[in-house]
């Protein structure tokens, strides 16, 4: 995200301009807007012209429109951002008051002003707006006939693909299936790295497993990689590391990401840190349960008591 | 009904005959809920000709239920009762009859409970004249009738006495149905009630058949079958079957990691001849290649070349020998950590288990300690209702045969058995060597060994394990635990048969999507079969459907009695050693069957007394250790599970999360 200019006065009002650049900048976009807020941009409508013998023609136009946002809509996977609202300021040819539904595009210029900064606001301007916390990494969390391959961003994690293809097991005489099935699994986990993979952005790949199944594709990857000449994967070779998982679900990301290897060689994601202060109410939950409260009444309760620490609230409701 | 008939013509004093008795709920024909509405012909609704109205409904999707034999009976009653209270409007009366209703429906709803409808009570009520000991008899008379009527539908093939034939056998005669909400409510069997009027059985709805019309009141079932399908005496077929063969018994070997379960299970095959001399050779001089001999038994389980090459078992090994009175079928199950979900669903299969230990000394320590294979295996397979198992402390001869050791173990492994739930009758210990091939098939040899032991050999625990009873004449139901590409056309299933039987060409509805598929070839152990009863490892062709609609896991079953789909339902759990809490919206994979599927323990509804049954604390915040509780479970993905109470099988789950089992459960109630 790139941030063009900021005017915010004492009272904590005023507008800010930025440039989302990468997808996750539009998650960071959807954080920052609230309903309520107005937002600038530029966008294309599709406008009526009535002439005077009463035929009407409709023609689309790029222009640019402020609204009053009433509703967000943010599709986590396509990483789209959708604004709801009414125009606040009339030009040529949308009137005041009319709705309009931005899309916030990759590259353009947005302006956002809030009737009221408050600081987790700013600060998270600042962190969208830091270079060097846009680390990316690549994990496949696989096991037997199942894989997810996801990408993780400093603050969120896209499923790029699912692969789920049945196995036939060993029996009797017929270990041929199984092998072949393997293949083929591991052949079509290898396809969706090199589709979704790009390598000049991602730092490490992650392959985590149960058992000796992410041994078994590290070697028939580049195993075929030698095979049949991909240069992508030989060069990156260094990158990948494999990681113990004790399923191929995608929540077992979780306990990937808690491998002490991959804290080391990950840069400081968000997700870390807050899985680190959920097991921490996990473990007081567990050892002092009078002291760990979960749940909107009792919060509620706590914090009419002022009895509460630290208090971990999902972006969610949050918002 | 009586309006729905020709009033011309009609004998007057006839209709008038009934008139007392029907006086009472005269009520209801103007109370009919909106459901029941659609389905009554309706003069003032411009449905002007009977005619007409038939041949509009005559293709009526009837639900899923069968009022014979009918499993999800309970549900459906309450579904319906639901249905009535919903529905259900005071019927209008003047106020010291209100009075009197009311305080009647107070006292009846204190005895029976929130389990009656409140329509029933009301009408009951009305018809006894408020008389409370009346009407109490008569709604608790029918509970256990309904009851009676259960018990009566799991056995009624193979009940014969006059009472239930003719029920089942009665031609129904066209008698007038009169629309009262005493036939409405009681359905099914009215055997015991006297009052009862023998009327043809109706279904729960009030649909206005015919009297002649037979075949509209069999289309109960979504999915037509065969005439042949729908007809079969399955407990005869059984006994025509197989009372001449060897009974079958699912035997899963367990243990922690480099027990021995592969060589000791190699060794008995190798023994009992299942293994033929040249293939031993064979693996004999591959693993000599290799530098692992002692590997050599284990390779006629592991036959992949990735568990050759790391000489554990990944997957369950499928074997079967022939005892004098039995055939047994082994399961080898993987012993690492990491393949635990490949053991849970080898051993939902069995039937018996064989805990395997190895007797090194730090061996045994490290399987047994918290964290090792022996305890999580253990409790695994008896949560997963396996109740016989026999221990089989391997690797003696490590130790020198040494009498000390073997009773150390035998020590520790009791009092822990026990703890599991485990009854002290039903666990055998045999000191063994799966290396050596001592004490396997033949009572001891070794002098070490023969100076203090005389009991009985392996196969011999093997051949005294009792065969538990096999639910034939229930509803078919099957869990796919493998597909593959068979020869020729279609592809093969294969898996275990939990209850009912199944026929070639038969139909069948396979997993959540209830898709119909047909049975083209059925074979136990590569021997072609026509039929296949509980209890049966089978391979099945199936035709008909698509191989990628069907997944490891999903369950085939019978198409007139098809399985809940569902993706909430509650179950109670006990929880195990957890390091962390459960807690509402806690995110856990449920292991049902071969199933592995992600869930999300969505509601704590109470915790329990773990010996007494009580509710300890409704919603608690947090389940804790060792604790006992009813949680809700919502999956993602719509998925085929059964009742506890109905299905044993079918009806047990496991949570694990990080490769740990957290809790393990039995479902009580399906949304």
């Amino acid at each position: 995200m790139k941030l063009l200019g900021k005017y915010v006065d004492k009272g904590m009002q005023g507008n800010v301009t930025l440039v989302p650049e990468e997808p996750e900048d539009m998650w960071h976009a959807y954080n920052l807007i609230a309903e309520g807020d107005s937002v600038r941009s530029t966008t294309i409508r599709k406008v009526q012209n009535e002439t005077a013998t009463g035929s009407s023609t409709s023609s689309r136009v790029r222009t640019t429109l402020t609204i009053a946002v009433e509703s967000i809509d943010f599709d986590t996977q396509a990483c789209v951002l959708r604004l709801k609202g009414r125009n606040i300021e009339e030009n040529q040819y949308v009137k005041m008051g009319a709705y309009h539904t931005l899309d916030l595009e990759l590259n353009r210029k947005f302006e956002l002003r809030k009737p009221e900064w408050d600081t987790i606001a700013l600060e998270r301007i600042d962190m969208a707006c830091d270079p060097t916390q846009s680390a990316d990494v690549a994990a496949v969390v696989m096991q037997e006939g199942l894989a997810h391959v996801c990408l993780i961003t400093a603050s969120m994690t896209l499923v790029r693909s699912k692969i789920e293809v049945s196995i036939p097991r060993k029996r009797k005489g017929n270990v041929q299936q199984h092998e072949k099935g393997l293949a083929k699994f591991y052949e079509q986990v290898m396809q969706s790295i090199l589709r979704h993979v790009n390598f000049d952005v991602v730092k490490c790949v992650l392959i985590a497993s149960p058992g000796f199944v992410r041994d078994q594709f590290y070697d028939y990857m580049f195993q075929q990689a030698v095979k049949m000449d991909y240069k992508v994967l030989l060069e990156n070779k260094s990158r990948f590391m494999l990681v113990h998982a004790s399923s191929g679900f995608k929540h077992s990301l979780k306990e990937v990401l808690q491998d002490p290897a991959v804290i080391a060689k990950m840069s400081d994601t968000k997700a870390l840190g807050e899985v680190k202060a959920l097991e921490t109410f996990y473990m007081m939950l567990q050892c002092e349960p009078t002291k760990a409260f979960y749940g909107k009444k009792h919060v509620l309760r706590a914090a009419e008591a002022q009895a509460i620490e630290t208090l971990l609230i999902s972006d969610n409701l949050f918002r | 009904m009586s309006r729905h008939r020709i009033v011309r013509g009609m004998d007057y004093n006839d209709e008038y005959d009934g008139y007392d008795d029907v006086y009472g709920h005269s009520v209801d024909d103007d109370c009919v809920s909106p459901t029941d509405q659609q389905w009554l012909f309706d003069r003032t609704r411009g449905q002007h000709s009977m005619s007409a109205f038939i041949n509009k409904n005559k293709n009526i999707q009837e639900e899923a239920e069968d009022n014979e034999d009918d499993d999800d009976e309970e549900d459906e009653v309450y579904q319906k009762s639901r249905r009535d209270s919903e529905n259900f409007q005071m019927p209008e009366l003047d106020d010291t009859a209100q009075a009197k209703l009311s305080s009647c429906v107070d006292e009846v709803r204190s005895v029976v409970g929130d389990a009656v409808s409140e329509r029933r009570i009301v009408e009951t009520s009305m018809r006894f004249d408020y008389d409370i000991q009346k009407i109490l008899d008569e709604i608790l008379n029918e509970e256990t009738n309904k009851k009676d009527k259960g018990k009566r539908s799991e056995k009624f093939k193979l009940n014969t006495t006059p009472a239930a034939k003719t029920v089942t056998t009665s031609k129904p005669t066209p008698t007038k149905i009169t629309l009262s909400t005493v036939k409405e409510t009681r359905r099914g069997f009215d055997i015991a009630s006297p009052k009862a009027p023998a009327s043809p059985n109706l279904s729960g709805r009030n649909t206005p058949t015919e009297g002649g019309d037979e075949a509209g009141r069999n289309t109960n079932a979504i999915f037509k079958v065969s005439k042949d399908q729908a007809q079969r005496n399955i407990q005869q077929l059984y006994e025509q079957e197989r009372s001449s063969q060897k009974s079958q018994i699912h035997m899963i070997v367990i243990g922690h990691v480099d027990a021995g379960k592969s060589t000791l299970m190699g060794h008995l095959l190798y023994d009992t001849g299942n293994v033929s001399q040249r293939l031993m050779h064979k693996h004999e001089q591959e693993s000599k290649k290799l530098g692992k001999q002692s590997f050599m038994y284990a390779w006629v389980l592991d036959e992949t070349g990735e568990e050759r090459a790391r000489g554990i078992t990944m997957d369950v090994g499928q074997s079967r020998i022939e005892t004098k009175t039995k055939i047994v079928t082994l399961l080898d199950a993987p012993g690492h950590k990491d393949f635990i979900p490949n053991m849970i669903s080898g051993a939902t299969q069995a039937d018996v288990a064989l805990l395997v230990v190895d007797a090194t000394r730090g061996e045994f320590e490290s399987g047994f300690e918290l964290g090792g294979q022996t305890r999580e295996h253990a409790i695994l397979v008896r949560s997963l209702g396996v109740n016989q198992l026999g221990v089989v402390i391997n690797k003696l001869d490590t130790v020198g045969w040494s009498k000390e050791r073997f009773l150390e173990i035998v020590h520790k492994l009791k009092s822990f058995l026990k703890q599991a739930g485990f009854k002290e009758s039903d666990v055998s210990f045999t000191p063994c060597s799966g290396l050596t091939g001592e004490n396997l098939t033949k009572t001891a040899q070794e002098p070490g060994l023969k100076a203090w032991y005389d009991g009985p050999h392996l196969l011999d625990v093997i051949e005294h394990f009792k065969v538990p009873e096999r639910a034939v004449d229930r509803p078919f139901r099957m869990s796919v635990t493998d597909i593959y590409k068979g020869t020729g056309s279609g592809f093969c299933i294969s898996g275990r048969i939990e209850t009912g039987a199944l026929c070639v060409n038969d139909k069948v509805l396979v997993g959540a999507s209830r898709e119909q598929a047909q049975v083209k070839s059925l074979s136990i152990d590569d021997l072609t079969q026509t039929s296949a009863f509980a209890g049966d490892q089978i391979s099945v062709t199936l035709g008909g459907v698509d191989m990628s609609n069907i997944t490891v896991g999903c369950i085939i079953c019978d198409p007139q009695m098809p399985i809940p789909v569902t993706t909430r339902f509650q179950c109670r759990i006990i929880v195990f050693n957890v390091k962390v809490p459960i807690t509402m919206g806690y995110p856990v994979l449920l292991h049902h069957q071969s199933l592995i599927e992600p869930a999300v323990v969505c509601k704590l509804t109470a915790s329990i007394h773990k010996s007494t049954g009580e509710v300890v604390k409704k919603k608690p915040r947090c389940l804790g250790q060792n604790s006992c509780a009813l949680v809700e479970l919502e999956t993602s993905r719509a998925i085929c599970i059964e009742r506890y109470s109905d299905y044993k099988e079918l009806g047990r789950v496991m949570l694990r999360v990080a490769g740990v089992t957290i809790a393990a459960g039995m479902v009580t109630k399906i949304r």
